[in-house]
């Protein structure tokens, strides 16, 4: 069923009966080619793009809850390709190309929204960084521009500029970074996918794998055997539990990233903000609410909440940035449950283990990530050779020395 | 209007009279007052609009779950958005006007919406906007983004001043109502430490709004005589106006205080609220309940309410909601609120009861087994529509009617940490679930003990349980007679009629119908509910309408309830200012500067300061005259190269390492080796982490066999000290080795230039000849008989010592190398001449030291020793650290030497396309060389060992510079070293 | 988050800083043979249980004692500190 304006308006007229359910709910099939597990962003973008770009089919995504509850389902929102590194830049200018025409690639108003990204500069030093940073990008596509102090203060003449513990000297702007409503993208590629035959299996926890003579069978679930000739893992946050059944250990660690709303405000900050030296950064939603955060709790941790320091922290920062918004309040607080890897950056690779495929390690980048980790796991899952733009995300990356960390922090996965 | 709805009774102050304004029209309300309270005293029932259709509404509540009556509360930079009108207490010259209208409240614009509410239904927006692609950002978003939001903020900064506080406690009780009441009471007499925080600004909560007694007093006036008792203990806090919004891990809650909302503004000295961090060892939520309406046409005007609010309002406030009322009720609670109307004299026209069976209300038209099917009236209630049992149809003329629906445990608080509440039928509603924050118990409504009676006892026995675990002894007391009633209800959702909407999520306009279109889509688990249909999404989350919308969902799926899911709550219980999170670090208080010893003599002196790691250092001296920054650093550099220059290096790291084992410690956490290191030498040292990446540099002196002095760069200061401990105590605990950080203790100069020995000579009491004090050497010396330490190193090549002294002499110091330095026309420079000498002498620095390059990107490969494990060994020789195409330090300069560099321009081979794969690297620092007379920086370079004496571009995107540049040794000036061994 | 410190008694987590796996006391000899290998695994391969966690915490802001903290990482709840060096000790740590 293809949306669009006049079939809304067709529909409100006749009683709004014609809507078909966006999804079907399947039983497990006995075997596919391939089974995802984990039915969040990655997991069903990767179904999508395996059945429309790369024409398989008897495919079936496993997901222990509900569709897109992974962190698809909790995050800022943000959607950017403003990295340094040789491999990081290009995957995700290719993700941004990616959300510029997923809408009417999926026939779903994902409210892609590139309303532009700033990251504020504070010292020399944070100049000559974001300078180079630019530049990197240039070089691989993306648009950066580094504004002055006036031109940001045009943009966003209430942020403290008088009376600042860090005055702002100016900022990096990616105009292509924006926002985007992030369950639309889940339920979108899981129309998607599902309308392309996939069967998107909700409440199915995989619990245990298959594995003979070093190739993987299938995957036991809560809803029985399920044969798989491949198997995708895409279950960022829950990554070492799930790869634990095929007695594999990763170069990650679990922890929880905080994000906040604020209660509903007339339109007050038009694109995204990151204001590094305070720890936080923030957007405003289309309904209204400040979206924000800031650093990772810094513990590992399964719990999906966090503690009271580090929301003190990220209002602080808030406040030191902008403090017109000391009577603003905060609505909500929640926390999700990040795959932080040893370098900050991802891993899209095959294992040790025949037929079994891994997509994690995305620290707290990986909604913006979405569309091209769909697309390279599709890819690697497809074609057992891995995407162009993604060819340094290998496993024996920190064996044979060729990190990616954008941050410089070295094997410390709460500090990226 | 002159309080036309007030009638006798309530917890208000009657002797004072106070003006308020809303929307600009004057009223008078009266001490005890909420906003609400005394509008609705006045007949204001409209007091807001709601979120999607712009309907007209009045208040649903008489709480903090209030999702319709929401207003700016003050104005000017106080403005408040969304401030619940029903929990803002009044006081006099209260300025208050209603939000997300225009141009007024009775007539707003986008109340079209509401017309064309049937192509706004859930989620329309996911379907529609796509065409054409760019129209979203620049059409349809904008409009969307200006129709959106509900109050403003005034965009000025917040004058007020808010606290932050620890409390510590054995018991923390939350909710002051019976069971609160009596858990306090239990736990305090039995000598426990008692925290008692209650949200309301008066004690005794359910009670107040009710007229049922306790032992022999009215509830209300058992509450306060309980608050008496408590008042007087000792060992307990009570505190009212405190929420308490969260609970944390271990025991820790945060708790808001409202300090002076009550006030036109803060008395002087007072915050405006204060978050507190409550440490507890048990806490008992006695949170209560909140009550829930029932789903039916046009249920949403002003003057429709829950009957329990509209009964708190003539209870606690003496107010009428209206003169004529009804009762919708599913439960014999509703009953309540007739009973205690018509005993206050107003006219309940009609108990509309949707159960056929059950007690019949005397002297009252009471209606079983009917419904409300619709209602009248544009801006607030005029009649409803009801549903007889035997099927006719009636219309009834009234201004409010009270609905209830059942009532909903508080159970928000015990699923902050994401236990599950669990579903009870007996009561029809949800209670606290295992698994919630370890230590917290639930009594009385909170706990799903609905009965006054069972509030009182509840509140004993959970405090008599806590007690015990804390291995304190308490006492049972003979609880206060009061009212056991036993929830009596039949579940009615939502009224089955016509094509109308019925709301469920009031503000976030969630009628019936979006939660069948949601069934109908297959969004039928919870959170593609929630998420689909904005249910519980408002600034009430979900209290006013997820057991509803949960509760339907279940009927349409012919689930039961537990089957169809659970509604969670995340903290905070009520929304927290941002201001309130961030108490007084704001502004320049944002984080604590610190100053270095010279910074006084530098402030007298006109210094500009630059932050360097939360230091203020001086980055240059303006002498009078110079108006540029260049010509101040050039000159410092000229003079220092030329006679001799001051700097104040206090800031970087200093660590002192002694034992029997130092040296071979010190063999481990550096790539290279000073346990052979003579006694009375310095040596450059290069810390890798374990990653084999360059972690830090500095120079570490043997002071004596088993005395080492370590510095390290003044940004990893703190964490070189954290990395060493880590080395000593988990790697290789039996080492004979201890630290203590020094940084803050030596006051540390460095004095350079060909004058450096001639000045110090005439500071320190020994000679420093260059025999007796050879390039590298260190030693304990004395300043006038002070104690002192002086390292003959040099980051600038000059001839050059840094000289430390203990802290408090540091003022002392500087001016008395000033005054020596007179003779040579010393001067004192800053980081920018600090930069450019060590740019001149290719030494690496915060930009190269960027976390992300070895020691031989770094040229500095050959001081990995291999001959001994050391952090960092083993890793630094993996393939990818050492392929010949990796970066190397390189020198630049411009090929024109009029053109200036930019630190950041990518190298580009000339004439190559500006794409990635041609991308050859960075200039990491550039400065301006005085002594060549042109930029020169340093750079990594692909290759860049092979590659000196070539010709590149440095491009720069950013400031659309492309520049050709040499590439040559990062050694510029003096690189055999025979100025520093002069 | 509390920590109950063996010399200090409980102290807000704060005042600690977080390193992690308490597996990188067991720091493998970097002269051996293979030392790639064993110290990719070492510093780079994480067990990381949903359940009890054996983790490095430093009391910068006390006594700068290095902790050994047996944690729940879904609860948070915490079962056992110890000293670092305590821990390492006994493990066989030495010199």
């Amino acid at each position: 069923m293809r949306y669009s304006g006049f079939r809304v308006i067709a529909e409100a007229l006749t009683g709004h009966k014609g809507w078909k359910p966006i999804w079907r709910d399947p039983e497990p099939q006995a075997d596919y080619d391939y089974v995802i597990i984990g039915g969040g962003g990655h997991g069903l973008a990767t179904a999508y793009y395996l059945a429309r770009e790369f024409k398989q089919a008897r495919i079936a995504v496993l997901e222990k809850g509900y569709l897109g509850g992974g962190n698809v389902g909790r995050n800022t929102t943000i959607i950017r390709s403003n990295y340094l590194l040789d491999g990081n830049a290009p995957f995700y200018e290719f993700s941004l190309k990616l959300w510029e025409r997923l809408e009417q690639d999926f026939n779903y108003n994902a409210m892609v929204s590139q309303r532009g990204i700033i990251n504020l500069i504070h010292t020399d030093a944070a100049r000559d960084a974001a300078t180079r940073r630019g530049n990197a990008m240039v070089l691989n596509g993306a648009d950066a521009e580094l504004l002055s102090r006036d031109q940001v203060r045009r943009m966003y003449p209430f942020l403290n500029f008088d009376n600042a513990r860090f005055p702002i000297k100016g900022a990096i702007l990616q105009r292509r970074g924006g926002t985007v409503r992030h369950d639309a993208v889940a339920w979108g590629y899981a129309r998607g996918a599902d309308s392309r035959g996939v069967d998107l299996i909700q409440n199915c926890e995989v619990t245990g794998m298959r594995i003979e003579n070093g190739r993987i069978l299938g995957v036991e679930t809560s809803r029985g055997y399920i044969g798989a000739k491949k198997v995708g893992v895409a279950v960022a946050g829950s990554s070492s539990k799930v790869m634990a059944y095929a007695g594999l250990r990763l170069p990650i660690e679990s922890h929880v990233l905080q994000a906040f709303v604020s209660e509903g405000l007339k339109p007050l900050i038009d694109g995204v903000m990151t204001f590094g030296a305070g720890h936080f950064y923030v957007s405003q939603s289309d309904k209204g609410g400040l979206v924000f955060g800031g650093d990772i709790d810094g513990y590992n941790s399964y719990a999906q909440r966090g503690n009271l320091p580090v929301i003190e922290d990220v209002a602080e920062g808030g406040m030191a940035l902008m403090p017109m918004i000391g009577r603003a309040r905060l609505l909500r607080t929640w926390g999700g449950i990040m795959d932080m890897s040893m370098d900050g950056s991802p891993i899209i690779d095959k294992t040790t283990i025949e037929g079994l495929y891994f997509n994690g390690g995305w620290c707290y980048g990986g909604f913006k990530a979405t569309p091209a980790s769909g697309w390279c796991f599709a890819h690697l899952l497809a074609k057992d050779e891995p995407h162009a733009a993604a060819t340094a995300y290998r496993f024996d990356r920190f064996l044979r020395g060729l990190m990616i960390d954008e941050k410089g922090q070295g094997a410390t996965p709460n500090l990226h | 209007m002159n309080q036309s709805n007030r009638i006798a009774g309530g917890q208000i102050d009657r002797s004072q009279s106070w003006r308020f304004t809303f929307d600009g029209r004057q009223y008078t309300g009266h001490p005890g007052d909420t906003l609400a309270s005394a509008l609705l005293a006045n007949g204001v029932r409209l007091m807001g609009r709601s979120f999607k259709y712009h309907r007209p509404r009045g208040p649903m509540s008489a709480g903090s779950e209030e999702p319709n009556a929401l207003v700016e509360l003050r104005t000017g930079a106080r403005q408040e958005p969304n401030t619940r009108a029903t929990v803002a207490e009044l006081f006099d010259g209260l300025r208050a006007a209603s939000q997300n209208r225009w141009p007024s409240l009775r007539f707003d614009a986008l109340s079209i919406n509401d017309r064309l509410n049937s192509f706004f239904t859930a989620g329309f927006y996911y379907k529609t906007f796509m065409w054409p692609a760019a129209f979203w950002e620049k059409v349809y978003e904008p409009i969307i983004r200006r129709a959106a939001g509900l109050g403003s903020l005034s965009r000025l900064e917040d004058p007020d001043e808010y606290d932050k506080g620890f409390l510590h406690c054995d018991i923390l009780v939350i909710g002051a109502g019976p069971a609160g009441l009596m858990a306090a009471l239990t736990a305090g007499r039995a000598g426990a430490r008692v925290i008692l925080a209650d949200e309301d600004f008066r004690i005794g909560g359910r009670l107040n709004a009710e007229t049922h007694g306790v032992g022999d007093q009215i509830g209300a006036d058992w509450a306060t005589s309980a608050m008496a008792e408590l008042a007087a203990m000792p060992n307990l806090r009570l505190m009212p106006r405190t929420t308490v919004v969260g609970a944390m891990d271990h025991g820790i809650y945060a708790a808001v205080e409202r300090v002076s909302d009550h006030l036109a503004q803060p008395l002087p000295g007072k915050p405006r609220q204060t978050l507190w961090r409550i440490y507890s060892k048990r806490a008992i939520n006695c949170g209560g309940a909140t009550e829930r309406s029932i789903a039916f046409e046009n249920n949403d005007r002003p003057g429709i309410m829950l009957a329990g609010a509209l009964r708190a309002y003539a209870n606690r406030w003496g107010v009428a909601v209206a003169d004529k009322v009804a009762v919708f009720t599913n439960n014999d609670d509703g009953l309540r609120t007739a009973t205690d109307l018509q005993a206050k004299g107003v006219d309940v026209v009609a108990v509309i009861d949707s159960r056929s069976a059950g007690p019949l209300l005397p002297g009252i038209r009471h209606l079983r087994g009917a419904e409300v099917i619709d209602t009248a009236g544009r801006l607030g209630l005029s009649a409803i529509t009801v549903r007889r049992a035997d099927g006719k149809v009636e219309a009834i003329r009234v201004g409010a009617l009270g609905v209830s629906g059942g009532w909903n445990p508080n159970v928000n608080i015990t699923s902050h940490h994401r236990a599950r509440p669990v579903w009870n039928d007996a009561i029809a509603a949800f209670v606290p679930g295992d698994g919630g924050p370890s230590g917290l118990t639930s009594a009385g409504a909170a706990g799903g003990v609905m009965s006054t009676h069972g509030a009182l006892s509840s509140g004993q026995v959970l405090a008599l349980a806590a007690l015990d675990g804390l291995g304190m002894a308490g006492k049972a007391s003979n609880l206060p007679r009061a009212e056991d009633a036993p929830v009596a209800i039949t579940p009615l959702w939502y009224v089955k009629s016509g094509k109308g909407r019925a709301w469920i999520d009031p503000q976030n306009d969630v009628t019936f119908k979006d939660i069948k279109l949601a069934h109908q889509e297959n969004f039928t688990s919870v959170e593609h509910l929630k998420r689909y249909t904005t249910l519980g999404m408002a600034t009430d989350q979900g209290k006013a309408g997820n057991v509803i919308g949960l509760a339907v969902m279940a009927e349409l799926t012919g689930q039961s309830i537990p089957q169809t899911g659970t509604t969670m709550y995340r903290p905070p219980y009520t929304p927290v200012a941002m201001a309130t999170l961030a108490g007084r670090s704001r502004g320049r208080e944002f984080k604590p500067f610190r100053l270095t010893p010279s910074h006084k003599w530098a402030t007298e002196h006109g210094a500009v300061f630059v932050e360097v790691g939360n230091w203020l250092r001086t980055q240059w001296l303006p002498r009078e005259g110079e108006t540029h920054w260049r010509q101040s650093v050039d000159r410092e550099v000229l003079q220092t190269r030329k006679s001799v220059g001051i700097c104040d290096v206090t800031t970087l790291g200093k660590i002192d390492i002694q034992g029997t084992d130092a040296g071979a410690f010190l063999d481990r956490v550096y790539a290279n080796t000073f346990s052979s290191l003579p006694v009375g030498k310095c040596r450059y040292g290069l810390m890798l982490r374990e990653d084999g990446m360059v972690f830090d540099d500095g120079t570490t002196a043997r002071m004596a066999e088993h005395e080492y002095v370590m510095t390290t760069t003044t940004a990893n200061a703190v964490t070189v000290f954290r990395h060493l401990e880590f080395c000593r105590q988990c790697l290789w605990p039996d080492l004979d080795v201890q630290l203590i950080s020094t940084t803050e203790a030596w006051a540390q100069y460095s004095v350079a230039g060909p004058n450096a020995r001639k000045l110090l000579q005439k500071v320190v009491d020994q000679d420093i000849s260059d025999a007796e004090f050879p390039y590298m050497a260190a030693g304990h010396i004395t300043v006038g008989g002070l104690r002192a330490r002086l390292f003959r190193i040099s980051f600038s090549g000059e001839l050059a010592y840094e000289i430390a002294v203990p802290t408090r002499y540091g003022d002392a110091m500087i001016r008395k190398l000033v005054a020596a330095g007179a003779e040579f026309d010393a001067v004192v420079y800053g980081t920018e001449t600090l930069g450019v000498m060590r740019i001149e002498k290719g030494h690496v620095a915060g930009n190269e030291l960027n976390g992300q390059s070895s020691a031989l990107n770094m040229g500095l490969g050959k001081m990995v020793s291999k001959k001994k494990d050391s952090i960092g060994m083993a890793l630094s020789q993996r393939e990818g650290m050492e392929a010949a195409d990796g970066y190397r330090l390189v020198g630049v300069m411009p090929v024109d030497k009029s053109v200036a560099l930019s630190t950041g321009s990518h190298f580009l081979a000339l004439g190559a396309e500006p794409v990635a794969a041609n991308d050859g690297g960075w200039l990491t620092s550039m400065v301006y060389s005085p002594h060549l007379g042109c930029h020169i920086a340093l750079g990594y370079l692909r290759g860049g060992d092979t590659r000196i004496g070539t010709r590149l571009r440095a491009v720069n995107f950013m400031n659309k510079t492309d520049v050709e540049v040499d590439i040559v040794s990062p050694h510029f000036f003096d690189p055999e070293g025979a100025r520093l061994r002069g | 988050m509390i920590i109950n410190h063996p010399i200090l008694g409980p102290r807000d987590a704060q005042e600690f800083v977080y390193l992690g796996d308490a597996s990188l006391i067991d720091r493998p000899d970097g002269m051996a043979d293979g030392a790639i290998a064993t110290f990719h695994d070492y510093l780079y391969q994480r067990t990381n249980p949903a359940g009890e966690h054996r983790e490095l915490w430093y009391h910068e802001q006390g006594d700068r004692s290095w902790l050994v903290v047996t944690r729940h990482t879904v609860t948070h709840e915490i079962v056992k500190v110890e000293l670092a060096r305590d821990v390492a000790r006994a493990e066989g740590r030495s010199k």
